[in-house]
């Protein structure tokens, strides 16, 4: 049996498998095939971690991040985790391709998807005009007219990077301020191919084969309106991606699963959560891989109350664990 | 066979005069997802090698074939039977998916 099962990839799971594996554990991280290195992705430059003063490209650190794990002796498997039994002392992932693994603690770090807009055209026009990652399909668009919907940092980067090949960038938000950093919000507004659609919602969007534009409802007057363009880019949030615990650990209000205070211990023993899975407000890489290295040291701490004989039950508790862990002890 | 890489010049030799099955994969090297793809579909090709070609254009080198063939999202799975798209498969999937949406037309 494995000491630890990482599932994620992104900054919250190596910062994890970091720690886990200088501490000696030989975690296994679980990276899915196709979403290895999470969010980082799908980003350009990354200018707010620190430690990179001239910046760095995303992918380009999610690889430092997987070197350094690596090297201190974490396994990284590219496959899928397709069901956990988070029930018990042993818990079990089992994998797309058959395989289970079984493991005393699992750090849950799987981050958080794309929110999509809802509407009914949205499947059939992805990936025709419809997108949600600007670096990949930005490209396709040059000296085209596009629009980002959303008012976040997210929307920020994609339309400052979508004005590199579209000739003209609308930006359709909500409200009248946004939510994005202050920085990011200048170099939007200094940027001369960009414009603001203020107030407004997208309630369709246009074309049979491909993107023509959107249909608009003014949030203030109710008003109805069309916009003409070429490529729809959607940044308006992300969900936390949790259906892999649905039903197996507690959930907050607002979708993230639950931890207790500043840990990152869940509602099952032996379960541990970081990043953007746990967090539906900051949502950076730093972080995320602050969370993580809490999780690596939860897990840890679990992990040796299970091995030392001083915390079963008729044992007096250490003075120096804290009472969570004599409970979690006492219930193992 | 393993993937391979084939662009303008090779393409109707490669894919259109094909007589297997050919995936092929519109790519890019700034295209996080696609990097992602890369290796899952190198596996798919060694595995399914008697039944399937997966062929690797880079957009970046080939604008023309990009362009004829519409594409508009990064990464995007072509799927080939005698010279005619009969399948697309457009972003990064797990195998199991792309195996699933491709079985049909491996018979």
């Amino acid at each position: 049996m494995r000491n630890m099962v990482i599932v994620g990839s992104g900054p919250a799971a190596f910062t994890a498998a970091i720690y886990a594996s200088r501490a000696g554990l030989q975690p296994l991280l679980v990276a899915s095939s196709v979403e290895v290195g999470g969010e980082l992705m799908n980003t350009t430059e990354v200018e707010n971690f620190p430690g990179f003063p001239e910046g760095i490209l995303g992918p380009e650190l999610m690889t430092k991040f997987q070197a350094q794990a690596e090297r201190f002796g974490t396994e990284v498997e590219v496959e899928d985790v397709v069901d956990l039994d988070l029930e018990g002392p042993v818990k079990r992932v089992r994998l797309g391709a058959g395989t289970v693994h079984e493991c005393a603690t699992v750090v849950f770090a799987t981050g958080s998807a794309y929110r999509k807009l809802g509407l009914e055209e949205e499947e059939r026009l992805s990936g025709h005009g419809l997108s949600w990652c600007a670096t990949c399909d930005g490209f396709f668009f040059r000296g085209k007219t596009i629009a980002v919907v959303g008012g976040g940092d997210s929307a920020m980067e994609e339309a400052t990077f979508l004005t590199r090949f579209a000739e003209r960038v609308y930006v359709v938000h909500r409200r009248d301020t946004l939510r994005a950093s202050h920085i990011m919000q200048q170099r939007a507004f200094d940027d001369p191919k960009i414009t603001f659609v203020w107030n407004s919602e997208v309630t369709a969007v246009l074309g049979e084969t491909a993107v023509t534009g959107v249909t608009l409802r003014d949030t203030a007057t109710g008003e109805h309106s069309d916009l003409t363009l070429d490529g729809l880019f959607v940044a308006i949030g992300h969900d936390p991606r949790t259906h892999l615990v649905h039903g197996k650990v507690d959930l907050t209000s607002e979708g993230t699963i639950a931890v207790q205070g500043r840990s990152s211990r869940t509602s099952v023993d032996g379960v541990f959560a970081a990043g953007d899975v746990v967090d539906p407000h900051y949502r950076q890489a730093i972080t995320a891989a602050g969370s993580g290295a809490v999780a690596a040291l939860d897990a840890e701490t679990y992990l040796s109350a299970l091995a030392s004989p001083v915390l079963t039950d008729e044992a007096e508790p250490s003075t120096v664990t804290s009472e969570d862990d004599v409970a979690l002890a006492s219930t193992t | 066979m393993a993937t391979r890489a084939s662009d303008a010049s090779t393409f109707d030799h490669d894919v259109l005069q094909s007589e297997k099955v050919v995936l092929v994969d519109f790519w890019a090297e700034w295209c996080g997802p696609c990097r992602a793809l890369g290796p899952v579909l190198d596996q798919l090709a060694d595995d399914l090698d008697d039944k399937l070609d997966v062929v690797k254009i880079n957009v970046d080198h080939n604008p023309g074939l990009a362009l004829r063939y519409q594409i508009t999202s990064m990464p995007v799975m072509k799927i080939f039977r005698g010279g005619e798209v009969v399948h697309t498969i457009i972003g990064a999937k797990p195998r199991p998916t792309i195996e699933n949406e491709i079985a049909a037309y491996l018979s």
